[in-house]
């Protein structure tokens, strides 16, 4: 039986590839869209609204006469214009995401759905307490579950990301230190922390000391006695560090720096690696932030909001700012929200960091996270991430050049360029290839403490399918590099939306804001 | 465990890739005497319907604004949200992507950053502004200390319509930096003199309007005196709306605008997280902190978008940058630019005028109330009462009849007894005739 015989062809006719071009800019599903200003118009909006009777203005005087120069869109353009934006980006939801020191894990929408329901999403925080009893106890529970994971004594919640966290943590060490009588003004910091310790650092008034790595990436001890003047009032150390390796003489680190009268930051960005394996407060750390759109998966969109709250050692808990959460004689949760009404309980806050109690939006993300792995599944989860960090070192260790070779990863491991020596290929060449092959690059060129750094975290939400592919891919591209085939490589990326962007003409002639 | 791919016939293969005898192996460099071998004070996993159960209890013991008449501002704003907006958030690229430090696959972002930068510029009259703060108190707080970069003096002078919170996050944060700040004592009426407090030690005056108490400020006359003495005005607002009514800051000589944008977007979420705005002159723009957006080409010449300026940044300045601020609040940003896309100059108008006559209506209701004296000469939406008794008692007894009728100023700004009887409440579109009616009835119970 033959039908239709001159109808659609159910299989294309061979063809010969290339690289097409189109009338409209746009390539098959990846559509371009102009900017708001140039599609939309300023009497058109996307909203209607109920009738409201006009009344006089009581605005004295300050009515409006500047223009509004503010272009609409109809709802359906409005959709189009953000989905067309969207399918712009990569994202974990699309591919591995190896970023090392963010921890692109799985974001569960089940905490999507607890964050947005209405006792959560539609309570304000100025209502009174009596009518938001809920919303204090979960902020009450993740405190709890946070100290327990940490061995803290104590937690201040408000914090809005990591690096509100360093600085309020370190405004904790430096009330501390007032309250002693003592005006201790250097911190010591090791080359291979994150940029925001440092800037925390110096934010706060004081000087920034450098601790060198030793060879193997981890801080030396004696370097740090060195330095361990009654200047010094705290050290700030991450572990484990950005190099991927955990700290193993933060002990004897710890106490030296407490022997000295000094107090111990340490920086939680990758606490995601020993959740369950070891407890900070254990360690002899007086103070850290915990990234909760890191370790706990809130998700990072498309930068923020993140949430750090910082866990306090018994030593610096009286100077946490307001408002913190008190339990009363019933164990019942209640918010300190002023410095009047803590100093009446005997606290001695350093201040307000921020307006109301925090990012409760991640704290309920974070706690629903919690809750759904348990003591159990967030155990299994470090050791997921560190097997696989240590799998993608182990296969990939004769082609690329890991950075410290002799200690075990932690969740993330580092390479360093070694692998692309005289190849022509740089460290940037060789991460924009890998977008070509639908990944997105790990963290380059930090830390600062190797050359050409290549720093892979591919957390414990890939399956071992999804690791070998990407170790298979990363192994095709070193191969590639190493077979002189330098041009294509800083021709990369080419399949992308955008191909590499001009970075100097965008600082040099800074356009930050569409012209009227 | 559902979120975790690994099996164990996984894991024992990946170990053996290694060369690792047993999981134990990789954590080596953990001192053995501090290991854990378990996490006995936490439960075990649980199923989605377990956790769904669990915090469904929490949330069924709070009172959700949109369930009662609700007049609780004070920084934070109930207003309606299209349904759209939460859609696109929601997008997977948008939702699950880091920083767009990889432009070319990161265009989605960036390009909702620039006319994110560029919509704030324009709705508080500036020439720049930034990708966003963490909310508006900290944005405050960065701005005073930009402030004392560019004039390099260290005395900032607040009025005292700032919101207490925003007070309380400049001082400790000027403090910690070594500098000074001069509070005023709260403007309840919005006549403080804050121009004889300049001088020509002063960095930076700050102003904000609508205050805490709802009162709008003439900017003009104290950005001409700050401007006299080489200071600069910080402009502030906690209701973004109302730049749809009121002349910007931008327009009345501010050079920093920060402010909460959280009414445009984002819901109420007890208080976070929330997004700063932060805008100011081009010649100022070395010295911001915080992310830029900047428009640029890609090597086939095609429009593209950048971050930009990073010399300013911690990542690569260090303990030289100009702020330890790493982040933004990326998807809160994208919340406020939708919104603001769906309403328009047009549509923002018409919001803030509803949100404008409906704050009318019930003062004008309320003042009749006996026992209920309104402080304020002008407002937006928002305003301050006092009442013949308690503010905070009132508005327990309230609640107590299903009412949350507004903010008593002494939760803020405890130990002042002259603030002890007065009530902040705004009102914004969602609240209806019905709702003024129950308030007022209330109230006049209450204080009878």
């Amino acid at each position: 039986m033959t039908m239709n015989a001159v109808g659609r062809l159910t299989a294309p006719v061979p063809t010969e590839a290339h690289d097409v071009a189109t009338f409209t800019g746009n390539r098959g599903l990846a559509i371009e869209e102009p900017l708001l200003f140039e599609v939309g118009r300023p009497d058109v909006s996307g909203v209607d609204f109920d009738d409201v009777d006009d009344v006089m203005p009581r605005l004295g005087g300050q009515v409006r006469m500047a223009p509004l120069d503010l272009p609409g869109l109809s709802e359906p353009e409005t959709m189009r214009h953000y989905v067309r934006l969207s399918r712009q980006n990569y994202a974990i939801d699309l591919g591995l995401y190896p970023l090392g020191s963010c921890t692109m894990k799985h974001n569960p929408r089940l905490n999507e759905a607890m964050a947005r329901l209405p006792g959560f999403a539609d309570v304000h925080p100025l209502q009174p307490l009596s009518t938001v009893a809920g919303a204090v106890d979960l902020v009450a529970e993740l405190g709890r579950w946070l100290l327990e994971l940490t061995g803290m004594a104590s937690v201040a919640m408000s914090p809005k990301a990591g690096a509100h966290g360093e600085m309020c943590g370190m405004a904790a060490i430096k009330a501390a230190l007032a309250d002693r009588g003592e005006a201790r003004d250097v911190v010591l910091v090791p080359e291979s922390a994150h940029g925001t310790n440092p800037a925390t650092a110096a934010q706060l008034g004081f000087r920034v000391v450098a601790v060198p790595a030793r060879p193997d990436g981890t801080v030396d001890p004696e370097e740090v006695r060195k330095r361990l003047t009654p200047e010094v009032a705290a050290i700030m150390l991450t572990n484990p560090n950005t190099c991927g390796l955990f700290e193993r003489d933060i002990v004897g680190i710890a106490e030296a720096v407490h022997a000295a009268g000094a107090y111990f930051y340490a920086d939680g960005a990758n606490f995601n690696a020993i959740v369950g394996k070891v407890r900070p407060g254990d360690l002899g750390v007086d103070a850290m932030h915990i990234n909760l759109h890191k370790t706990f998966s809130t998700p990072h969109g498309g930068g923020g909001p993140g949430a750090g709250p910082v866990v306090l050692s018994e030593r610096l808990a009286p100077y946490a700012p307001v408002p913190f959460v008190r339990f009363d004689a019933e164990g019942a949760a209640e918010f300190v929200e002023t410095r009047k009404i803590a100093g009446e309980l005997g606290a001695k806050p350093f201040g307000r960091i921020t307006a109301f109690h925090g990012q409760m939006g991640m704290f309920v993300r974070a706690l629903a996270y919690m809750l759904s792995h348990g003591a159990d599944g967030l155990r299994q989860a470090s050791e997921d991430a560190v097997l696989a960090a240590n799998y993608v070192k182990a296969r990939l260790a004769d082609v690329m050049t890991v950075a410290f070779p002799d200690r075990p990863a932690m969740h993330e491991v580092l390479f360093d360029d070694r692998f692309l020596a005289d190849t022509g290929v740089t460290t940037l060449d060789f991460a924009k290839a890998m977008i070509d092959e639908g990944y997105h690059p790990m963290t380059m060129y930090f830390p600062l403490v190797v050359h050409g750094a290549l720093l892979i975290e591919p957390t414990e939400s890939e399956s071992k399918a999804s690791l070998d592919q990407f170790v298979d891919t990363l192994r095709h591209l070193a191969e590639r590099a190493k077979s002189g085939d330098a041009d294509a490589f800083r021709a990369a990326p080419r399949l992308a939306p955008r191909r590499r962007v001009d970075e100097t003409l965008a600082a040099r002639q800074p356009k930050l804001v569409q012209p009227v | 465990m559902r979120y975790l791919p690994l099996s164990d016939a996984d894991r024992a293969d990946m170990l053996a890739a290694i060369g690792a005898a047993s999981i134990d192996d990789l954590f080596a460099d953990l001192p053995a005497d501090k290991r854990l071998s378990a996490l006995p004070n936490l439960p075990l996993h649980m199923s989605e319907p377990a956790v769904a159960r669990r915090l469904g209890a929490l949330a069924a013991k709070n009172t959700p604004a949109g369930a009662v008449p609700f007049f609780v501002g004070a920084g934070a704003y109930k207003h309606h949200v299209p349904a759209t907006v939460d859609h696109l958030i929601q997008r997977s690229e948008f939702l699950t992507s880091y920083t767009p430090y990889q432009p070319e696959i990161a265009q989605g972002t960036l390009q909702v950053l620039f006319e994110f930068q560029t919509q704030v510029a324009r709705l508080t009259g500036m020439e720049v502004a930034n990708a966003s703060m963490y909310d508006g108190s900290t944005a405050l707080a960065e701005a005073v200390l930009m402030a004392h970069r560019i004039t390099r003096r260290d005395k900032a002078v607040l009025s005292g319509g700032v919101h207490p919170h925003y007070r309380g996050v400049v001082e400790t944060v000027t403090r910690l930096s070594g500098h000074q700040v001069e509070s005023l004592p709260p403007d309840v009426a919005g006549t403080e003199d804050i121009l004889s407090r300049i001088d020509d030690t002063t960095s930076c005056v700050v102003v904000q309007s609508p205050s805490f108490y709802g009162q709008l400020y003439d900017l003009k006359p104290i950005a001409d005196k700050a401007h006299a003495v080489g200071a600069l005005l910080i402009a502030s607002f906690t209701e973004v709306v109302s730049l749809g009514l009121i002349e910007p800051p931008g327009a009345q000589g501010a050079d920093i605008v920060v402010g909460e944008g959280q009414s445009l977007g984002n819901p109420l979420s007890f208080g976070g997280p929330y997004v700063g705005l932060f805008a100011t002159r081009q010649k100022y723009v070395r010295q911001m902190p915080g992310r830029l957006c900047g428009e640029t080409v890609d090597a086939d010449g095609r429009r593209a978008f950048v971050l930009t300026l990073s010399a300013r940044e911690q990542h690569i300045r260090r303990e030289k940058a100009t702020s330890n601020i790493c982040t933004n609040a990326g998807l809160c940003a994208l919340a406020f630019s939708i919104h603001l896309t769906l309403l328009g100059g047009a549509g923002l108008t018409k919001l803030a005028r509803i949100n404008h006559a409906n704050a009318v209506k019930l003062a004008d209701r309320l003042a009749a109330v006996p026992g209920v004296e309104l402080l304020n000469a002008s407002f937006f939406n928002e305003f301050a009462l006092r009442l013949a008794k308690d503010a905070a008692a009132v508005v327990e007894t309230l609640a107590g009849r299903g009412i949350l009728a507004g903010v008593p100023a002494s939760r803020l700004e405890p130990g002042r007894p002259e603030l002890d009887n007065v009530l902040v409440v705004a009102s914004t579109e969602v609240n209806t005739d019905d709702d003024r009616a129950a308030f007022a009835g209330a109230l006049r119970e209450a204080l009878a």
